[in-house]
């Protein structure tokens, strides 16, 4: 926990009636419409729904992550009562990796061909802790091993390309985890992986957040990782957020039919 | 790495081999001989000295014979003597070359210099005001005759408003000047040939840098890069540059060899005394050795700077380096 915040009482995070819409006119289209929820500290939130309901525009959007221009944000996402809609650029930009980090769906194009991973981590290490060099690559080091990276030295001297996706996305943990976050946004990071993988991945990102205690928003199409992790489930349909609850409740008696369908479609391809 | 580069050089061998084959096929096809010029203005010439004549040059041998004389001579880096004043044709081509060297290089200085800014800024915003405006100056630059359009900016800077010289790379009184005099002589001497021989290339890369760039921003790797908290600059500098600016090497050396022809007509029309020139000369003359030379040590220039070109590409991405 960063000091001088620890005093502040209620969630971490608290999204309001956010609302995400692409393009102007006729042509406009409304990506997420009044969303509204909350993120406890050390909480796991795990947001569900379909392909294309809206769960990586907010994520995103929380951030200001969407292109500029093209999409029109409003709302409201109080990040430890400071306001994130609207907070310019530069001041957003010390959130941005620093307190919210984010790990994607295809670590392998998420990362930059064209450097080394040690390099792409090292560069959020100076950057939000304004490390020197050295410094910087023995922390890189450090993180990597943290993500169960056996041959760190090696792994930091490798392109993205020379890894396979698992050890690609653990290098994007490592990054992310780089300035101890208080929030990760982890946007499906593991549809990409194979099953065992997956499960690597989870079990790393859960034995993580006991040792750093950070806060999780956890976007998936998978129930039976909901079933897994989460603390509470949002269930996302068509731009709308239309069930929010504790996990055990809403796996016991879903109120919303498309959570009904969600739940049905698990049941029939079983649980862990 | 240095086996690749053992090979690629291995490769400009055949290459070589080709190009002068064909050079002198084509050279020796074109109407004309060495000196017909001269001969057939004398009426009083007679037959036997014709005859004789071709006995000097090696005339009256079959082309293939000809060729193979050279082809044994080049190998050993003897290309003769020029047919029009008797000098060591390599002696005459190291006077003229650095000039039209230190003209292309500058050219491609101010092309990458002038095109990446440019392109980039029109990426940020495509089509926004400035994107509009750049896209129909380049085209127009593009596509303007740049001999034409050399001869319009020495009308209207050497002529109409006297700021620079038309021609030549030094002043008469250039022996009188300080060394910084010499400097400045040089620089207005070459200020309009370099802006007029980069207006095409600038024209050019600043489009193929702008959808390059276009395309890079719009990857996976940059929404992490701005998630990772990093400044616009450094997103765009950093992330994006690397990534766009490898189709622009490729383009690079592939437009060298236009670079270098345009040489010939540039100098032609200041008035530069550079290597076009004397190869423009030559293939007048009917020169052909001076011919067969300048082809030989341009295109070996040319393909150097081609292997420069691959090489630092795969110095810029690790992907390629792999693969080798």
């Amino acid at each position: 926990m960063k000091e001088g915040f620890t005093g502040v009482s209620g969630p971490l995070l608290s999204v309001r009636d956010l609302s995400v819409t692409f393009g102007r006119g006729a042509g406009e289209v409304a990506a997420a419409r009044g969303v509204s929820f909350d993120i406890g500290r050390g909480e796991t939130l795990v947001m569900a729904g379909e392909s294309g309901s809206g769960k990586t525009v907010t994520s995103l959007a929380i951030c200001g992550l969407l292109p500029e221009g093209a999409a029109s944000v409003s709302g409201s996402a109080l990040f430890y009562g400071e306001e994130l809609i609207g907070m310019p650029e530069e001041r957003l930009r010390t959130f941005r990796g620093g307190r919210i980090a984010y790990i994607f769906q295809e670590p392998s194009s998420f990362l930059n061909p064209v450097y080394s991973i040690g390099e792409q981590i090292a560069e959020a290490v100076r950057l939000h802790r304004g490390a020197g060099r050295a410094a910087a690559l023995r922390e890189t080091v450090k993180l990597l091993e943290m993500s169960g990276i056996s041959d760190a030295q090696r792994a930091a001297r490798s392109y993205p390309h020379q890894l396979s996706g698992g050890m690609n996305q653990r290098a994007a943990i490592s990054m992310a985890l780089a300035c101890k976050p208080e929030l990760l946004v982890a946007d499906e990071p593991t549809t990409s992986l194979d099953m065992t993988t997956e499960a690597e991945i989870i079990g790393l990102l859960m034995r993580l957040k006991q040792e750093m205690r950070f806060s999780l928003l956890f976007i998936t199409h998978n129930l039976a990782i909901a079933e897994r992790i989460a603390d509470k489930v949002a269930v996302m349909f068509k731009g709308e957020l239309v069930e929010n609850r504790k996990k055990d409740e809403l796996f016991a008696c879903p109120e919303h039919a498309h959570t009904r369908e969600l739940l049905a479609a698990y049941e029939k391809v079983g649980r862990f | 790495m240095g086996k690749y580069i053992l090979r690629r050089f291995a490769g400009i061998i055949p290459l070589l081999f080709g190009i002068s084959l064909l050079s002198f096929a084509v050279i020796n096809l074109a109407p004309g001989k060495p000196g017909a010029l001269e001969n057939s203005l004398n009426p009083r010439i007679s037959a036997r000295a014709l005859e004789r004549l071709e006995k000097l040059y090696e005339l009256d041998k079959p082309v293939y014979e000809r060729y193979w004389h050279w082809l044994k001579r080049t190998a050993v880096l003897d290309f003769g003597r020029s047919f029009s004043d008797n000098r060591p044709v390599i002696e005459k081509i190291a006077e003229r070359l650095p000039v039209t060297i230190t003209i292309n290089l500058l050219s491609l200085f101010l092309i990458f210099a002038a095109a990446i800014p440019l392109g980039v800024r029109c990426a940020l915003k495509p089509d926004g005001m400035l994107d509009k405006v750049m896209t129909a100056v380049m085209f127009f630059l593009f596509a303007i005759p740049t001999f034409w359009l050399a001869l319009l900016l020495m009308n209207f800077f050497g002529i109409n408003l006297r700021w620079l010289p038309v021609s030549g790379i030094t002043s008469l009184d250039y022996e009188y000047l300080s060394p910084a005099g010499k400097a400045v002589d040089i620089f207005r001497h070459l200020f309009l040939p370099v802006t007029v021989s980069s207006l095409g290339g600038i024209a050019a890369m600043a489009r193929y840098m702008r959808s390059s760039m276009i395309e890079a921003l719009a990857q996976p790797y940059i929404r992490m890069a701005r998630a990772k908290g990093l400044t616009e600059r450094s997103v765009l500098y950093k992330h994006a540059f690397r990534n766009a600016v490898m189709p622009l090497i490729t383009i690079m050396g592939l437009s060298l060899p236009g670079l270098v022809g345009g040489s010939v007509i540039f100098e032609s029309v200041f008035a530069i005394p550079g290597a076009g020139r004397l190869f423009y000369e030559a293939v007048m003359m009917r020169d052909y050795p001076l011919i067969m030379a300048e082809v030989v040590i341009v295109s070996l220039l040319t393909m150097t700077a081609n292997l420069l070109a691959d090489l630092s590409y795969a110095w810029i991405d690790p992907r390629l380096r792999d693969k080798r």
